[in-house]
Order: C-alpha cells, then structure tokens, then sequence
C-alpha cells in the first residue's frame, strides 16, 4: 500500500517536473527569440554587429544546398496530389476542376508543409547537432569569456537566415509543385500547360500565397528556436548531443504540424 | 610526487615574484549551489597582478566551479567579486564585457572552434573587438602562434593537431587580444610529462614576456609546483590554504598532506547527500546559452 502510495506521488512528481521543463523549455525559446532580434536591432549599437558573412553562410548550407531535395519532393508530392485529385472528381466525372484542389493544396498547405519538415530534418537538427557539441566541448563557454555574445555569434546568424530562407524554399517549393502536378495534368486530361498556368493564376490571391509564406516564417522561428533550445540542453557528452539532436527534430516536426493546423483553422475563419 | 628539493631548485631558475600588491582579482566570502547542494562555502582569495596563481584540490573540491566564478561564468548564490578593480555586479553591460576582453582562457579541452582553421580561430577575438584590417590580423595571428611555437599551423584545422597542439593553439588564441589574466583549466591533463613540462615552461615564458596574471587549475603537482607563484587548497568548497610553494610544501596539515602525497581521503559523504547524487537530485544542467 504505502508502496503504491509512493509510486503514485512518483508519477505526479514526474508530471510536475516534465510540465515545468516544458514551460522552461517555453520560456527559455522566448527569451532566445527576444535576445536574438534585440542583437538583429541593436547590435551596432553595442559594437557587436551580426555579421553578414555568419548570415550568407547559414543561408548556404539552410537554403542554398536545401535546394535539389526541395524540388524533387515538392514535385513529387505535386504529382501525388495530381493523381489522387483527377482519381477523386473522376468519379463526379469533375477531372477537368482538379486545379483548384491542387492550386490551393500546394500553395497553403503541402509546400510550407514539406518545406518545414525537410529544414527541420536538414537544418534544425544541425543547429542543434552543433550548438549541443560546442556546449559539451567548452566553445561557448570559450566565446562569453572572450567578450562574444553566444546568441548573437550562434543563434541570430542561423534565425536570420532560417526566416529569409524558408520562405523562400517554399515559393520554389509552391513553384516546382504546381509544375509538376500541370505536367501530370496535361499528361493525363490533355490540358495544357498554359490553360493549367491561367487557371492557377485565376484561382490563386496573394492573399494565399501570404498565408503559405506567412506560415513558412512561424515554421522558420519554430525550427531555429527549438534547435538552440535543444542543443544548449545537451547534458553527457556525445549520447547527449545525438538525444539533443533526435529530440529537436521530432519536437520541430510537432511544432510544424500542430501550427499549420492552428493556422489553417484561424486563417479559415477569418 | 617528486622530491621537494629538486622541484626547488628547478624553481629557483624560473621563479618570480608577483610584481607589487595590487590585486587582479578579489573574492570575498564566495558561496554557490547547484541545486540544494553548497558547492563553494565562503571562499576568498585574491590573485595578484604578474602572479601566477595555482588552485589545487582534490575531485569535486570546488575547484573548477572557483574557475568558472573567477571567469564570471557562473551565477554567485552571495559573496563579493572584483575582476581588474570593477565589482561585476555593479557594473554595466558594457563595462563588464570590457573587463572581459582583458581576460583569456585556455580550457582543458582546448575549446577551439571545429569549423575554423587554427588561424581563424585565433582572429577571432581580433575580428569581433577590433577595427584591424585583415592582413594585420593575420600577422598579430602568427605572432602568437610563433609564442606557442606553432608556426606554420594556421591552416590546418583542429582536428588535425595533437592533444599538445590544441592546447597550444588554445593559449595562443588566449593571449591574442594581450589579456590582463589568463585562465588556464587543467593545461597538463592527458598529455604525456615532456609536452606537459613543455607547456609548463610555456606558462612561464607568457608570465614573463607579457607581465600578465595567470591562474591555473590543476591536479598535476609537479606542474603546480613549478610553475606556482602560490597555491590555493580547495577542500570541500572550502580554501585549506593559500600560500607559496615553500610554505604548502612545509604544511602540517593533515588534509595538505594527504592532498600531497596522494592519500585518498575517508568516505564521509553525508548519507542523503549520496542518495540525491544516485539519484540525480543535484544534476546542475541547464538549457541556457
């Protein structure tokens, strides 16, 4: 009994204590997000700028070597979304309308989608990969004695370039999906490419392509905080950084999945 | 440990007083936890300006948290701290970053940054607090890496140098910026006695050419002694003594001598201090940068 008893004040115990690290977790991400435009602004300010240089080099490695994964998987899910599209109306025998389903699919919610997961697989884990490994090896701890602000050497070179480089990952993203999906479209229904374009730009606002590029740039902010916040967590050495890293990407992905729900749901009430 | 008399006379060649009483760094009455734990209970200390300042202490003595407090790394729980004359809880942001860019370190692990070259990795202070041009730069690099002796190295990538070398490079990007104290966490650790002598005398020569404080944290007597103006014992969080060589070595306190002569001491842990620490009551992490 009083076993049982102890098991259960365990349990609670254990629920209190992930529900604080949660909220710390929460809050240490806020601060991170505050300090890192506080640098982005007043950097000069404090005769420490963000440099350039850090920023066009996180933008290679997040944006520029994202690109070839980013158009093969965009167009193959525009194909994707093609053929189930044409399957489905065909049974209204409504095949020639499938535009619409694939022009609003692609552009609010498949490449924003698509583009998240795969910077947060890429780039999110590596932020938190390398973060976690100068952690354990003293690096950061070598950059504060030096004068050098961690988050605005580390953090704000890798948000900054996250937030120009998803969106526009996933505008090549919208892009290469639409052309795919129109090359299966006119494969298969005969449409042209130019009908296919006209349509599309009929259909299509710019009202949508801010939500999907709206979305991007909260998927942006997600990935880069939760890498950092992730990777100065790391505790134990190299098993801690590959747990940080492996964590970062599964919480990312969360993140991702749940916002772009809590979006589409307020943006379609608006 | 070797014989005192000999360590004495390899001293007698080298060793030099600290130049005047002014004090480079002053703690007063020093207390911090992790956790519920008291890890430092009141230490006080001062290091003096061109000292070379040896803190020695067995496993889990405080020592490397002093370190990290003295590199102002760490959050005080109370006690009082001044680094080059400035208390650095009253000063400001600025302030503090300016005393900062006076001080250096040379971590155990050399901490160098794996995706620079070793010459990157010594402009880099440079590149972030001064208006140099590159190609100056790249000259006061090689200065330093021609102190430490290795030139012809700035290329090459960290992973590509020894145990020896890294800690090399590390006190060459250390002392880049001419600092006023220099921290160094375990310089002997894992390397053989020729290249940890070699680094001795390396502490020494830097002491010398550039007038600077120095403070060590080391296990390794040998190293201590020779290269010590004074010595701090830390025991349990707190100082056992301070004093010069000839005066730790002429101690007659038991713990001092243990420490010593290598004598392990009784297990006295307190019963749930060991059950918190099996636990992991006391785990000290954090998710902060």
């Amino acid at each position: 009994m009083a076993a049982q008893k102890l098991s259960a004040v365990q349990k609670i115990e254990g629920i209190g204590k992930t529900a604080v690290a949660f909220v710390e977790s929460v809050g240490n991400g806020g601060i991170l997000v505050a300090e890192s435009f506080y640098w982005l602004l007043f950097g000069i300010r404090e005769r420490q700028p963000v440099r350039l240089s850090a920023v066009i080099q996180q933008m290679m490695e997040i944006g520029i070597a994202a690109i070839p994964i980013i158009l093969m998987l965009t167009g193959t899910i525009g194909v994707m979304l093609a053929i189930q599209g044409i399957h489905t109306l065909r049974i209204f025998g409504a095949e020639s309308r499938v535009t619409i389903g694939i022009a609003f699919s692609v552009v609010r919610e498949f490449a924003p989608l698509i583009t998240g997961i795969l910077v947060a697989g890429r780039s999110g884990s590596a932020l938190a990969a390398r973060i976690g490994t100068m952690k354990i090896n003293q690096e950061i701890d070598a950059l504060k004695v030096m004068g050098i602000n961690p988050t605005r050497f580390l953090v704000v070179p890798a948000l900054f370039a996250m937030l120009l480089m998803v969106p526009a990952l996933t505008l090549l993203g919208i892009f290469m999906g639409l052309f795919a999906a129109g090359l299966y479209v006119n494969a298969d229904l005969g449409i042209s490419l130019a009908a296919y374009a006209h349509d599309t730009i009929d259909i299509l606002s710019l009202d949508d392509l801010g939500h999907g590029l709206g979305k991007s740039c909260i998927f942006a902010v997600l990935i880069a905080v939760i890498g950092v916040v992730n990777g100065a967590g790391v505790q134990g050495g190299a098993e801690g950084v590959g747990k940080a890293t492996t964590r970062s990407v599964v919480q990312a992905i969360s993140a991702i999945i749940v916002t772009d729900m809590l979006f589409a749901f307020v943006a379609t009430r608006g | 440990m070797r014989n005192p008399q000999s360590i004495m006379e390899e001293r007698k060649s080298r060793h030099r007083p600290p130049t005047g009483p002014t004090a480079v760094i002053e703690v007063e009455d020093l207390v911090t936890h992790y956790g519920d734990r008291m890890i430092l209970k009141g230490v006080s200390m001062q290091v003096l300006e061109n000292e070379i300042m040896v803190i020695m202490g067995g496993s889990g003595s405080g020592k490397s948290t002093l370190l990290r407090h003295l590199m102002a790394l760490e959050v005080k729980t109370s006690g009082t701290m001044r680094i080059l004359g400035k208390d650095i809880d009253r000063i400001s942001r600025q302030e503090f970053l300016d005393v900062r860019k006076k001080l250096g370190v040379a971590f155990q692990s050399g901490a160098l940054f794996s995706s620079m070259t070793v010459g990157e990795n010594i402009m880099l202070p440079l590149y972030e607090h001064t208006d140099l041009d590159a190609l100056t730069m790249e000259i006061m690099a090689r200065m330093k890496l021609e102190v430490v002796e290795l030139s012809g190295f700035e290329n090459l990538m960290p992973s590509e140098l020894s145990g020896g070398m890294i800690k090399r490079a590390a006190f060459a990007r250390a002392i880049v910026m001419d600092p006023k104290v220099l921290f160094c966490d375990e310089p002997s650790a894992g390397l053989d006695p020729v290249v940890a002598s070699a680094l001795d005398d390396l502490i020494l020569d830097m002491r010398d050419a550039m007038g600077m404080s120095i403070v060590v944290v080391t296990h390794e007597l040998d190293s201590a002694f020779k290269i010590a103006d004074r010595i701090t014992i830390l025991d349990r969080g707190d100082i056992l003594m301070i004093g010069t060589v000839e005066e730790v070595l002429a101690s007659k306190s038991d713990r001092v001598q243990a420490l010593l002569n290598r004598i392990p001491e009784e297990d006295t842990m307190d019963p749930d201090e060991y059950l918190n620490r099996l636990v992991g009551e006391d785990n000290p992490g954090t998710a902060h940068l």
